[in-house]
């Protein structure tokens, strides 16, 4: 029966997509109508209302396992932990279309209650264009996703989450990312609202920040927990593969981390209108093509677990209409768009304006490394693009970047002189220039990038708290700090990546029960293996006895786990976290002759990593509330003033 | 400035980042590209020395030989039409067996030995590389 509701719910949303679109264009032409422009408000908000509830039907068919549904016959199984089994309910395809779905209904119910500082046909126009993206994706639900689907006979039992899932990190993994993507689609729809009624200018770009900020703190959440997942639950050591599906995350947030700069031009200075618009569309499509790759199949790699080529075509129609239609309102429109105030070449606008440059050729880099194996299978050639191609081209422009944001907020808006600038930076540039000297002394073979990376990271540590040189702390801005922090996070998540990959030491042996090997500072004895048995797993479990130098020893269990619905073998590395860095423990086969593989790694200063990214995501919740608190008590006193 | 003299240079400068991203993807992709071999494609030709390949087929039967260090394999990969030895130092994955797909990532050596960095096995029942199963599709030679 829920199965059926849900069903029924998604049809009525999609009714209701329909409705919130074509009222939309007719309250905008028939401008003697206001009766239908008021009409897509409340549509909006119920639209929003049914896809929430019939997602809710979904968790709740999890909950109870309901096998005669298909989707949880596939995906679930009756002793799945409780988290796993809701969590289940979007840790599959057709589950997390209809989450995607959700947010992006979710988010148009949002601006339809709260939004009220663009102009009344602007919103309405953004509002159509949402529930035109929504309407887009009810179709694909329905005809070629349908998460409701009954299975008739109902087996005994579902088959089972894919154990590498079945993790309290990524139980929350794609929700936080479909939040960034669907904040996105917010941000595109606000530009598309925009350009329709012609109407790009700071009072939609503020409009449209809250969303933009929201969405990248999300995707930076998200990408910092996929690295940490993959750090420690695939058991390879390395926290970025360049993974398409890494890339998927990666690439809207490149192109968010632009939009949230020049958004900011546009609200505050007037100026980057179109550019504004036009980052607007791409960030959109960049989280269009990670949708695209993750749930299309098309890719080769630990995440594509099922080829389904219709589906793939779907998305990829539906992507070219939204991405191509975006593109051509643009070209139409981009001539009614009036010139934003001007500036010099030496001023904040110009350091955004270089932000976003370097950005757009990270992105292109990104991108064609991403797309290119796929485009040559296509013409029968098989590729696999990996970081020898990633690190040393996106690399090298993402140090010039951060040069760049050392200084960016030491400049004044308009027009600033260059040895003012110089002389602002002067501390942050020394200890750049001090520490490239040292570090290649003390570490002569170091490699460059991370040489370069490690005083990069030092001048913008530096540079970034500059800010707030000889300010009363607690009267700057929140959104002030929130940048700072934001900064800070790049500079020590840059410093934990260049340490890690410079200083770590790796260690790959075969040792008996008993035997001690070394690596980096710690010595680590193989105390015992023995089997330990998990609520849905079994696995055998090594102890190992772990000091450094003369310390306090302390114990490690690797384990390598056995599930059995699905059948799948997992590596459960051990991880133990000191100040300045992780020990990392693999436990791998035994020989014929009864020893053990261990493989060890010490990272130094790896956590900083995944610091800096929370320190980003930080960052930006910081200057998301500093900026709707100000604008409420904006709004408040022009009140009090009228 | 002019306002349209400045929309001008701001168009050219983003025209200019993305030729520029182009171009950088083009030289890295020419240097860095990591084609998928089967020892067919290899064996009695130029061996792409010095490069980060792919090499996939199915361990043959009964050549997985260990050392005495308890860490490096040596196996043999065949399709079919020719066969590649492989030496691996590292944690093989599970599903790693005679007789079972594998892909390798590594590089050559002038011998023509394959050493291997990386293994691949066929992930679970319901993954499998698609680049292996398209090879195994056109030498006709192997199922799985």
């Amino acid at each position: 029966m829920i199965a059926e509701l849900g069903l029924g719910l998604l049809w009525l949303a999609a009714g209701l997509a329909i409705i919130q679109s074509v009222l939309g264009m007719f309250g905008l032409w028939q401008t003697n109508r206001p009766d239908l422009g008021n009409a897509v408000r409340p549509v909006a908000v119920a639209q929003a209302v049914l896809i929430g509830m019939a997602f809710c039907c979904l968790i709740y068919l999890f909950i109870v396992s309901d096998m005669s549904v298909k989707l949880v016959a596939a995906n679930s199984h009756s002793d799945k932990p409780m988290l796993y089994k809701v969590s289940g309910a979007w840790g599959n395809h057709e589950g997390s279309m209809l989450l995607w779905v959700a947010v992006l209904a979710m988010a148009g119910g949002g601006i339809a209650l709260a939004e009220r500082r663009v102009r009344r046909d602007t919103l309405i126009a953004t509002l159509m264009a949402q529930g035109l993206l929504a309407l887009g994706f009810y179709a694909f639900l329905l005809f070629s996703s349908n998460p409701f689907e009954r299975l008739n006979p109902a087996p005994q039992d579902g088959q089972g989450l894919n154990p590498l899932l079945q993790d309290p990190g990524l139980a929350f993994h794609p929700p936080t990312l479909y939040f960034g993507y669907v904040g996105m689609s917010v941000a595109f729809s606000f530009a598309v609202g925009a350009l329709i009624t012609r109407d790009v200018g700071p009072a939609f770009a503020r409009a449209m920040r809250p969303w933009v900020l929201g969405a990248w703190v999300m995707l930076t959440l998200g990408i910092t927990a996929g690295s940490y997942w993959a750090y420690y639950e695939l058991g390879w050591g390395g926290w970025w593969f360049w993974d398409p599906v890494e890339n998927a995350s990666l690439m809207p947030w490149l192109a968010a981390t632009a939009l949230l700069h020049s958004v900011t031009v546009l609200a505050t200075r007037d100026a980057l209108r179109a550019w504004t618009v036009m980052l607007s569309v791409v960030a959109f499509s960049m989280s269009m093509v990670g949708t695209f790759l993750v749930r299309s199949g098309v890719l080769t790699s630990v995440h594509a677990f099922a080829v389904d080529p219709q589906r793939g075509t779907f998305l990829l129609a539906l992507m070219l209409i939204y991405i191509g239609g975006a593109l051509a309102l643009f070209a139409l429109r981009v001539g009614t768009v009036r010139e934003g105030a001007v500036f010099e070449p030496v001023s904040r606008e110009a350091a955004l304006v270089l932000n976003n440059l370097f950005l757009t050729v990270i992105l292109g880099v990104v991108l064609i490394g991403t797309l290119y194996p796929i485009v040559a299978q296509g013409f029968g050639q098989q590729v696999s693009i990996g970081p020898p191609y990633f690190n040393p081209a996106a690399g090298s422009v993402a140090l010039m970047l951060v040069v760049v944001m050392a200084a960016g907020p030491l400049m004044r808006w308009r027009s600033d002189s260059a040895s003012k600038v110089l002389r602002r930076l002067a501390i942050p540039v020394a200890i750049g220039i001090v520490s490239l000297l040292v570090v290649r002394l003390l570490a002569p073979d170091m490699g460059v990038l991370p040489w370069l990376g490690l005083s990069t990271a030092l001048l913008a540590g530096t540079g970034s708290i500059a800010p707030l040189w000889k300010r009363n702390l607690l009267q700057t801005p929140l959104f002030t700090w929130g940048m700072v922090v934001a900064h800070l996070g790049i500079a020590v998540a840059l410093a934990g990546m260049a340490v890690d990959s410079a200083f770590y030491k790796e260690r790959l042996v075969a040792v008996s029960e008993g035997e001690t090997t070394e690596v980096g500072p710690f010595s680590v004895k193989l105390v015992s293996v023995e089997p330990v048995i998990g609520p849905n797993w079994t696995a055998i479990e090594a102890t190992m006895e772990a000091r450094r130098g003369d310390g306090r020893p302390f114990t490690l269990h690797p384990q390598a786990r056995n599930y059995s619905t699905p059948p799948t073998d997992t590596s459960e590395a051990a991880i133990t976290t000191h100040l300045d860095g992780q020990l990392y423990a693999v436990l791998g086969k035994q020989g014929k002759d009864g020893r053990w593989q261990l493989r060890l790694w010490w990272k130094p200063l790896v956590t900083f990593i995944w610091l800096g990214g929370f320190m980003i995501a930080l960052g930006g919740l910081l200057a998301l509330v500093g900026r709707v608190w100000r604008e409420r008590r904006g709004a408040r006193s022009a009140e009090l003033a009228a | 400035m002019k306002a349209k003299k400045q929309r001008l240079i701001l168009a050219l400068l983003g025209l200019g980042a993305v030729i520029g991203a182009g171009l950088l993807a083009a030289s890295g992709l020419k240097q860095e590209a990591s084609f998928f071999y089967a020892p067919g494609d290899v064996v009695g030709s130029d061996l792409p020395l010095g490069k980060a390949v792919r090499l996939g087929g199915m361990v043959a039967d009964k050549s997985i030989r260990h050392d005495p260090d308890g860490v490096t394999i040596h196996f043999i990969v065949e399709d079919g039409k020719a066969a590649v030895p492989v030496i691996f130092k590292g944690i093989a994955p599970d599903l790693f067996k005679e007789k079972s797909g594998v892909v390798a990532e590594g590089e050559f050596r002038a011998d023509g030995a394959f050493i291997a960095s990386n293994l691949l096995a066929k992930h679970d029942e319901r993954y499998m590389p698609p680049e292996l199963e398209g090879k195994m599709h056109k030498t006709g030679s192997l199922t799985s």
